[in-house]
């Protein structure tokens, strides 16, 4: 492995203080571009805070943040946007009410001339989200008029992630983009995560499902309680050692064998 | 081909709906007298005044808030051009653009508290309309010793603001149609129509995506404080007078208009055009009435009731719109119980420490 190059953005000691508790406790991480980074870790680790802090919602009570090795705080969704971090939240970034074509375009809207005015091009724009979304594998989608909230999960998800490769980011963040999602369409988006990562983006996926993350990891980071507890690239740890690791450490035999006691020990009770 | 299907999705059709129905019943009960010009005249007039609340007031209720001001933003309008013109004895060149400069800008200060305070608008909205009538109420009986002030508007105001078309079709009617043309502008044709859906949709993914959310907000309290205290100078100028306690009843009635015109009590859907007839609608119950014999108290009823299944059928449409057009869905999606949706609720309350 070649840990010469500059990553594209480099955490370092980032901690995150929330009224006395260290949601984030002296974390860093390297993010390189054409990688996949999988964060894991249980229910309140700090993974969504990491995320946000990448983000531009939080700022880190210390530490900092490099991008191509230049020192960079990160201090509004603006910055981000315009440092090229891009962020789906589940489900967020797209409007339910608004037509795909508007809300694709938040923020964003292509414009045409109408006399002395400037005018949202709504017309340009549903072709530009159909020929995206058809891009990507959606090809149910033909009319940019469709409302967001008629959408599937999996399909409201691609959109995210086409808006945000769309608009040139250069390092996509999920947070958690497959968790409300079937097999087929988590399939789907994992399949562009491997597009947006060979297109030499940089993605930093949380996921709670192992199999998802060895799909598509390239260096895996776990958080346990706000601290780095594991760093390592593919192929270094088994997926029982991960498992385990995303437990909180806590052995998952352990925990398997105190499940098949408790429910061995019930069964009498409810028998009669 | 007319499509039927996508047009009974779209957020105007009940609405449009509720006005034919309402006009067809009051052409029946109120025949012949309802369709005289003259009753025309009558409901077109109110409706035209409430527009020019309603319409800017719909644009604050898309992107999410309320405005429950617009009563006492009206009043304070309305005082200020009577007192500089009525009272000083200044031309209208000077009063009447300082009386919509007053409803702006307390507008604007609505918007302010709002976006620093992220108290809801219903509250900080409510205070600016006990607080604003005060104030109108005290500064007006301290430079004049009344609550009554006269005007002599001038024939140039006379001319656009006030007056009548063949003495029965109020001015007023070609501000509403300046005012409808504007607000749709905006909200289909420019890209500030499409910040206002996303914030209404959505604040906090709107900030993400990169709009200026506190300036949006802002703005859109200018708009209601504008239109309120525009109708406020109109009503001077047509009655050449202005009274403190003038324009309360427009905060419900600029409400019913709105909701009964398809906009989402929620936010981030609506449609000026919808608001429109939602005006027309609450215009011809409470005129047509006259027409019918009844006692005029019945209106209110009807109103009452047209209120609740407007609600009742704006959630109906936004669940059409939202099933999916299509019918070959694949398999749906399982939320998952320990996921968090709740992410953007936790970011909120993050950026406001
Ligand atoms: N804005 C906040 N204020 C106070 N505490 C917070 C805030 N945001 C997060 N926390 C706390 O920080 C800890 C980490 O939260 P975080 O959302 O980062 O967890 P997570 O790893 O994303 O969990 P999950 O897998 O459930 O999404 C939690 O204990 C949470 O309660
Ligand atoms: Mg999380």
């Amino acid at each position: 492995m070649n840990e010469k190059r500059t990553p594209y953005i480099s955490v370092e000691n980032v901690s995150k203080v929330f009224g006395g508790y260290a949601a984030l406790n002296d974390v860093s991480l390297e993010i390189h571009q054409g990688e996949v980074l999988c964060l894991l870790g249980d229910n309140g680790a700090g993974k969504s805070t990491l995320i946000k802090v990448l983000a531009g919602f939080h700022q880190p009570t210390s530490g900092i943040i490099r991008i191509e090795g230049r020192e960079q705080p990160i201090s509004s969704p603006r910055d981000a946007a315009a440092l090229g971090i891009s962020t789906v939240h589940q489900f967020g970034g797209t409007f339910p009410l608004m037509a795909l074509e508007r809300s694709f375009f938040v923020g964003m809207e292509p414009t045409k001339r109408w006399g002395p005015f400037k005018v949202f091009d709504r017309k340009k724009a549903g072709e530009i989200v159909v020929r995206e979304m058809q891009a990507m594998g959606i090809t149910r989608i033909t009319d940019g008029g469709r409302l967001v909230g008629s959408l599937s999960g999996g399909e409201r998800q691609v959109s995210a992630i086409a808006r945000a490769v769309f608009f040139g980011a250069k390092v996509l963040v999920l947070d958690e983009p497959t968790a409300a999602l079937g097999v087929k369409e988590s399939a789907h988006v994992l399949r562009i995560i491997m597009q947006a990562k060979n297109r030499g983006l940089a993605v930093v996926l949380v996921t709670h499902n192992v199999t998802h993350a060895m799909t598509v990891g390239d260096h895996f980071a776990v958080l346990i309680h706000g601290m780095k507890a594991d760093d390592f690239a593919k192929g270094e740890r088994t997926r029982a050692e991960i498992t385990d690791l995303m437990a909180g450490g806590e052995a998952m035999a352990e925990l398997e064998a105190e499940l098949a006691e408790l429910s061995g020990a019930g069964k009498p009770s409810t028998s009669d | 081909m007319l499509d039927l299907k996508s047009m009974t999705r779209r957020p105007e059709f009940a609405a449009f709906v509720g006005t034919l129905f309402v006009f067809i019943f009051f052409a029946y009960f109120g025949w012949p007298t309802f369709v005289t010009s003259l009753v025309i005249a009558g409901w077109l007039n109110v409706a035209a005044e409430l527009g020019l609340i309603a319409l800017p007031v719909a644009l604050v209720m898309i992107a999410g808030h309320l405005d429950l001001s617009v009563g006492s933003l009206l009043a304070a309008g309305a005082m200020t051009y009577a007192i500089i013109t009525g009272y000083f004895g200044l031309p209208d060149i000077i009063g009447l653009p300082a009386g919509l400069a007053v409803g702006t800008f307390f507008g604007f200060l609505n918007g302010l508290i709002v976006t620093k305070t992220k108290l809801s608008s219903f509250i900080v909205t409510l205070s600016m309309l006990f607080g604003l009538r005060g104030l109108v109420f005290g500064v007006t009986r301290l430079t004049t010793s009344t609550v009554l002030v006269s005007v002599e508007v001038s024939e140039m105001v006379r001319s656009t603001f006030g007056g009548r078309i063949y003495k029965t079709f109020e001015n007023a009617i070609v501000l509403w149609v300046i005012m409808a043309i504007v607000v749709s502008w905006i909200l289909y044709k420019t890209i500030y129509g499409n910040w206002i859906f996303a914030l209404g949709g959505d604040e906090t993914a709107a900030r993400a995506a990169g709009v200026p959310t506190d300036r949006v907000t802002i703005w859109l309290f200018m708009g209601s404080g504008f239109g309120a205290a525009l109708l406020g100078v109109t009503q001077v100028a047509l009655f050449g007078s202005a009274q403190v306690s003038a324009g309360q009843s427009y905060v419900f009635y600029s409400i019913i208009a709105v909701v009964v015109g398809g906009v989402l009590l929620t936010g981030g859907y609506g449609s000026p055009v919808g608001v429109i007839f939602g005006t027309m609608t609450f215009a011809i119950v409470s005129q047509g009435i006259y027409s019918t014999g009844w006692d005029s108290d019945w209106a209110s009823l009807i109103l009452g009731l047209l209120l609740l299944v407007a609600v009742l059928s704006n959630n109906t449409f936004r669940r059409l719109a939202l099933s999916a057009t299509d019918k070959a869905e694949t398999p749906k999606a399982k939320p998952k119980p320990n996921q968090a949706p709740s992410e953007f609720t936790v970011t909120k309350e993050a950026t406001n420490e």
